[in-house]
């Protein structure tokens, strides 16, 4: 028995949940009195999961630059079966997302993505997890040889544990792609809405792209991802990639600040997983407020500039 | 060119959210079913396949005859052909078994399934069922175009966009921008009378194992009223965003 998980990488570096998820593998290992694993590919700082309570790496070096999530889970299927691995742990991410049901499929594992804590019984494996697009949690049991937890984005958080991390580099023979990739567009030192720890995002109120520096500018101050609603990115103010809400992109962030978005049904059920949620609306009767921890009635052209400066100064001294 | 669009009933999303038999079992009492929308995005990308360079469209459900005119609104919507695998959907392993057994036995040159189904948000269904055929798979699609036995694909990841390619047979999560909410087909009474006529198969399941179980629900802790700040009294949001939320 052993807890393996799936360190996530981008440009050869460990991405932002890697910590999360090597957390939250570390205190499962230690609940069921084993020890925790991580398999890594390209990551030139693999010996950093230490911080996290992670004593091994395996981390493949001759791996595909770019994530593959067929070669991915092919060669963490080798892994699985070299360390008997019973509990398997990733991200929430897309390219968990992506890899990890194949890897289910290959292994036979029974799978849960979107955990929101560590499993309430390990016997028989109970994990609680969001449903109905976070309208409630289920309690899911998993019971096969190989279960694989999929670690919701900022449920668990990071637990600083050092611990002495050996890093082994290895170089194992992939299996062939089945997908070439004809191009990729990736916004670059920017936050993403899926990693960032604060979402900034606008709607309808703003009247027009032109007035999106509002946006941007307090997302500058707060390191945070720029997001938008649906009739934004419908009217093509703003790119379908930052659409948030049911049929766009899910946030479960730690801040998200709504500015000019009344709150449909749709778009709440896309972000109720964040955890602090701040309203900023000139119609008091937004619906949004009622799902919200904090609110200003005012109008976005004169609150949203001055809260900008007033965060700039706040930073600054802190 | 042979597709099979899998169809997930949900809730709508309006619906009230409710548990019965000690939070053991979802409350269908009231509950308002449509077509997952996720899946709806992928059947009119289907259709247009078909109108633009000639398919013929399968739909597929696993499940009761709850989801029969789910089903039939497919049929009404443009697809050619509707089956019903009759067993309860235990879990998406299960699902993908379930599919992936008719998928051989069917043989089609693409699959589309919903990136997920807004009930339960597993992502699992369509990467599993590649998984078990074998085939390439590409995830939280927003663009499909096929060209003679090629797809290419292009695919949301977190802070981008990924463009791959890949051979028929291939499986894809389907999502908005696979076609525009605009675009999506509304059946008319035209399509509603030839949906009488189309053939809908009701066929019986593998009796595939499913892997996990949902054991109970609960629902989120009734939310605390808004704290509203006056708009002139920014302080006061900063202050509690930095002391009592610990969120900045």
């Amino acid at each position: 028995m052993s807890v393996l998980l799936f360190a996530e990488t981008e440009n050869n570096t460990l991405k932002r949940n890697a910590a999360e998820v090597a957390s939250y593998a570390a205190a499962l290992a230690k609940s069921l009195n084993t020890n925790s694993l991580a398999v890594a590919f390209n990551a030139d700082n693999a010996q950093d999961l230490g911080q996290y309570g992670i004593s091994k790496v395996y981390n493949i070096i001759n791996a595909p630059e770019q994530f593959d999530a067929n070669v991915y889970a092919h060669a963490l299927s080798q892994y699985i079966s070299n360390t008997n691995a019973t509990h398997i742990v990733v991200s929430s991410s897309a390219d968990a997302k992506f890899l990890a049901p194949l890897l289910a499929a290959k292994n036979n594992a029974a799978y849960v993505p979107n955990a929101v804590a560590l499993p309430n019984k390990l016997e028989p494996l109970t994990v609680k997890r969001t449903a109905y697009t976070n309208k409630a949690f289920v309690h899911t049991e998993l019971d096969a040889e190989i279960n694989i937890i999929g670690v919701g984005n900022n449920s668990f958080g990071t637990v600083e544990q050092f611990v002495d991390c050996v890093v082994e580099n290895d170089s194992p023979e992939h299996t062939a792609s089945n997908l070439d990739q004809v191009s990729m567009s990736k916004e670059t030192g920017k936050a993403t809405i899926a990693d960032a720890d604060v979402v900034v995002s606008g709607g309808r109120g703003l009247k027009g792209p032109e007035n999106w520096h509002l946006i941007e500018d307090l997302a500058d101050v707060l390191n945070a991802a720029t997001a938008c609603s649906k009739p934004v990115s419908d009217m093509g103010w703003r790119s379908h990639d930052e659409h948030v809400g049911q049929t766009g992109k899910p946030v479960s962030t730690n801040l998200y600040i709504a500015i000019g978005i009344s709150g449909a049904i749709q778009h709440l059920a896309g972000v109720n997983a964040s955890k602090v949620k701040v309203v900023i609306n000139n119609d008091p009767e937004a619906p949004f407020f009622k799902a919200a921890d904090y609110g200003i009635v005012g109008d976005a052209f004169e609150v949203v500039p001055a809260l900008t400066e007033k965060l700039k100064a706040f930073k600054a001294q802190s | 060119m042979n597709v099979l669009v899998c169809i997930s009933h949900v809730p709508d999303t309006t619906s009230k959210i409710n548990f019965v038999e000690n939070n053991t079992k979802f409350n269908t009492g009231g509950v308002q079913y449509i077509i997952n929308p996720n899946d709806e995005f992928g059947l009119t990308r289907a259709i247009w396949l078909k109108e633009k360079q000639g398919a013929q469209i399968h739909v597929v459900h696993v499940g009761s005859a709850m989801a029969d005119p789910t089903l039939r609104k497919c049929l009404a919507i443009g697809a050619d052909k509707a089956f019903r695998i009759d067993t309860p959907a235990i879990d998406g392993g299960a699902v993908a078994k379930e599919l992936a057994a008719f998928v051989t036995a069917n043989s089609y040159d693409l699959i589309i399934a919903g990136r997920e189904s807004i009930d339960y948000n597993g992502s699992m269904v369509p990467g599993m069922l590649a998984g078990l055929l074998d085939i390439p798979f590409i995830p939280n699609c927003v663009g499909l175009e096929i060209n003679g036995n090629e797809a290419v694909a292009e695919r949301e990841m977190d802070g981008g966009r990924e463009k791959l390619k890949g051979t028929l047979p291939i499986v894809i999560g389907g999502q908005k921008g696979l076609v525009e909410e605009s675009d999506l087909k509304i059946p008319n009474m035209r399509g509603i009378m030839q949906a009488r006529q189309k053939p809908f198969e009701v066929i019986a399941p593998q009796q595939a194992s499913a892997a996990t179980q949902d054991v109970l629900y609960e629902k989120p802790a009734p939310k605390a009223d808004v704290k509203l700040v006056p708009a002139d009294d920014i302080d006061q949001l900063i202050e509690l965003l930095h002391k009592e939320a610990n969120v900045i």
